[in-house]
């Protein structure tokens, strides 16, 4: 077999039927992958071509291709607004919190988890905090009203009068949503994200531990030395993973869980949010902010994978980077 | 590594309260659900039921068809697009597994390009309404989740790791075609990740609400989430303006009662915590293969 691989590769093909004989068994395989392949390019890469719609004043009439050119104004129009700022600033806060701060979690539960002596402590506390993973963002935003609703909540009713404080009106306050978003986030994604760090340090030689015990090195210089390092190439990758999104995020925590409140838009409007609502309200003014905010999100988001991924290499020697 | 005694303790304490605290929404919303309306109006919410009732699950199954026909939308979505979207991706997992196929390369980057750069959300609502004319279309819900990158490498993987190439070969002298070779050869030894595929797609499809949220108008389509999402919508459009209440009297026959609004939260996730214990193991199972690096 792989003599005659060999062969068909050194030597072009003679004719168009040769061709078509030379490659007759891998027709059927290629059929396979085209349900697929129709999907990705109808819902990928047809939209990549609609990108130029932030180049464009578009109206229904003439659709994504045939409205007309309008250059940088829906760029300029957007960075005149007083949202810009604003909504970059809350999608740069929160995101970058999450990636940093979310890491550190993950990788410590991983660690504390991975410490417990015995089996069934371990599974059943990570099966308890992976379970908000499973929620979608619209329950979670009944579980927050629950905990945070004006007359009847658990916040209201039963913990700030034990504290000895006034009921706050959760959903027009400004102050504490910086703090309830991350909340949330972190109680959503800890446990589920800790997964592959758990399995990665199950994956650790038990032998690096032992000789490290015997040389007299405590548990802190153990997971320093030889957890934290084992897990440097999962970590590297899960950043530039995610590195992509820093200007995208997740929609429901910012749109559902606030409950769209007007009065706190100030501190919970992030870029997926903006979009969401400018392309939603039917004005083709508006849909240009969108679709500039839109284009941004998606070219500086393919750049950021990169240079991160580029850095990554360049720091690691190729060892840590994800292609 | 393992902990010391003392330091076994310690962590057994602080996780116990981590899992009390992580747990506490969903108990509140379940205790909630389970209260009665007068009870809720005058005692507010409580982690224990004040007075115990059960007329919010009765309103829920017995009074309102819109919830019953938004459940069954949802388990529409999950079953076929579950089904749909574990096959569709199978058949691309599995010629990319093959050494022998000419296209894996330049087929692996095509897809792989797309979790790198994609159109954005407007140019994709944009396709989606002006091109394809999906909006309020019970596929809408579907295909554009259909597919999914990530879980092609994780089956590819599956594939390449779990199938023995003795096995097709001997398929193929016994001169079975490729697509049987898959489904009787394959496929029986891939169950396991198949069905993690499957679980996460399922779960996806339940937990839908952002794409009718674009693309559904029609209440005859709103699936569970969605309902949940617009009652909440009406909630918080009503909190703002007071003086639409007496106009949307109407409406506001609508909007459930608390408990019941909290039990309608509860059948919609019910299903998924009763039955997730028991997949756990191929959740992270896939987890942790997809990460594996080729």
């Amino acid at each position: 077999m792989s003599v005659e691989n060999t062969v068909t590769k050194k030597r072009k093909y003679k004719s168009f039927g040769d061709f078509v004989a030379k490659n007759r068994s891998q027709v059927p395989l290629t059929l396979m992958t085209l349900p697929a392949v129709i999907l990705v390019i109808m819902f990928s890469y047809v939209p990549m071509f609609g990108i130029i719609l932030a180049f464009k004043d578009f109206n229904v009439r003439d659709g994504i291709f045939g409205s007309p050119w309008s250059g940088l104004a829906n760029f300029t129009y957007l960075f005149k607004s007083n949202d810009a700022f604003m909504m970059l600033r809350n999608t740069l806060g929160y995101n970058l919190l999450f990636l940093t701060l979310g890491t550190a979690l993950n990788v410590t539960l991983a660690i504390a988890i991975s410490l417990l002596r015995g089996k069934w402590g371990k599974k059943i506390y990570q099966t308890i905090y992976i379970m908000p993973h499973f929620l979608s963002m619209v329950i979670v935003s009944y579980l927050v009203l629950s905990l945070l609703n004006m007359e009847h909540g658990f916040m209201n009713n039963t913990v700030l009068p034990l504290l000895g404080l006034d009921p706050v009106n959760w959903y027009t306050a400004k102050g504490p949503w910086p703090f309830i978003l991350p909340i949330v986030n972190f109680w959503k994604w800890t446990g589920y994200s800790s997964i592959m760090y758990i399995a990665a340090i199950a994956g650790i030689d038990s032998g690096l531990y032992e000789a490290a015990a015997i040389d007299g090195a405590t548990l802190p210089k153990q997971i320093w030395h030889i957890t934290l390092p084992s897990l440097r190439t999962l970590i590297c990758i899960q950043i530039i993973l995610n590195v992509g999104s820093i200007l995208g995020g997740d929609f429901g925590l910012y749109y559902q869980v606030p409950m769209n409140s007007g009065a706190i838009k100030d501190v919970t409007t992030t870029i997926p949010v903006y979009v969401f609502k400018n392309l939603t309200s039917g004005s083709a003014d508006t849909l240009g902010l969108a679709s500039a905010t839109s284009f941004l999100q998606s070219i500086v988001g393919c750049i950021l994978v990169v240079s991160t991924n580029k850095i990554v290499d360049k720091i690691s020697g190729g060892e840590n980077s994800l292609f | 590594m393992i902990a010391g005694k003392k330091l076994n303790i310690a962590l057994h304490i602080l996780f116990t309260i981590m899992a009390v605290c992580c747990l506490f929404p969903i108990l509140l919303t379940l205790s909630i659900s389970l209260s009665s309306n007068k009870s809720l109006v005058e005692f507010g919410y409580n982690i224990i039921p004040k007075e115990f009732s059960i007329e919010a699950y009765k309103f829920i199954f017995m009074d309102s068809t819109k919830i019953l026909r938004a459940y069954g939308i949802t388990i529409f979505n999950a079953v076929v697009g579950g089904t749909l979207s574990v096959l569709v991706i199978a058949h691309l997992a599995y010629p990319l597994s093959r050494a022998d196929f000419k296209l894996r390369k330049p087929l692996t980057f095509f897809i792989l390009f797309t979790m790198l750069f994609n159109g954005g959300s407007v140019a994709t609502y944009m396709s989606i309404t002006t091109i394809y004319h999906l909006q309020n279309n019970i596929w809408v819900m579907i295909l554009p989740c259909m597919m999914n990158v990530w879980y092609v490498v994780v089956m590819r993987t599956f594939f390449k790791t779990g199938v023995p190439n003795a096995i097709i070969e001997s398929g193929k002298l016994d001169g079975a075609s490729e697509l049987r070779i898959l489904w009787q050869l394959v496929f029986p030894i891939s169950l396991p990740g198949i069905a993690t595929i499957a679980l996460f797609q399922v779960l996806l499809y339940w937990n839908e609400w952002n794409l009718p949220l674009l693309y559904i108008v029609e209440p005859k389509l709103y699936n569970l989430q969605f309902l949940l999402q617009q009652m909440m919508q009406n909630i918080q459009m009503l909190n703002e303006n007071p003086e639409f209440a007496q106009q949307a009297a109407a409406g506001m026959a609508e909007i459930p009662t608390e408990g019941a609004r909290m039990a309608l939260c509860f059948v919609a996730m019910g299903p998924i915590l009763v039955t997730y214990p028991f997949f756990q193991k191929y959740f992270i199972q896939g987890l942790t293969v997809g990460s594996v690096k080729e």
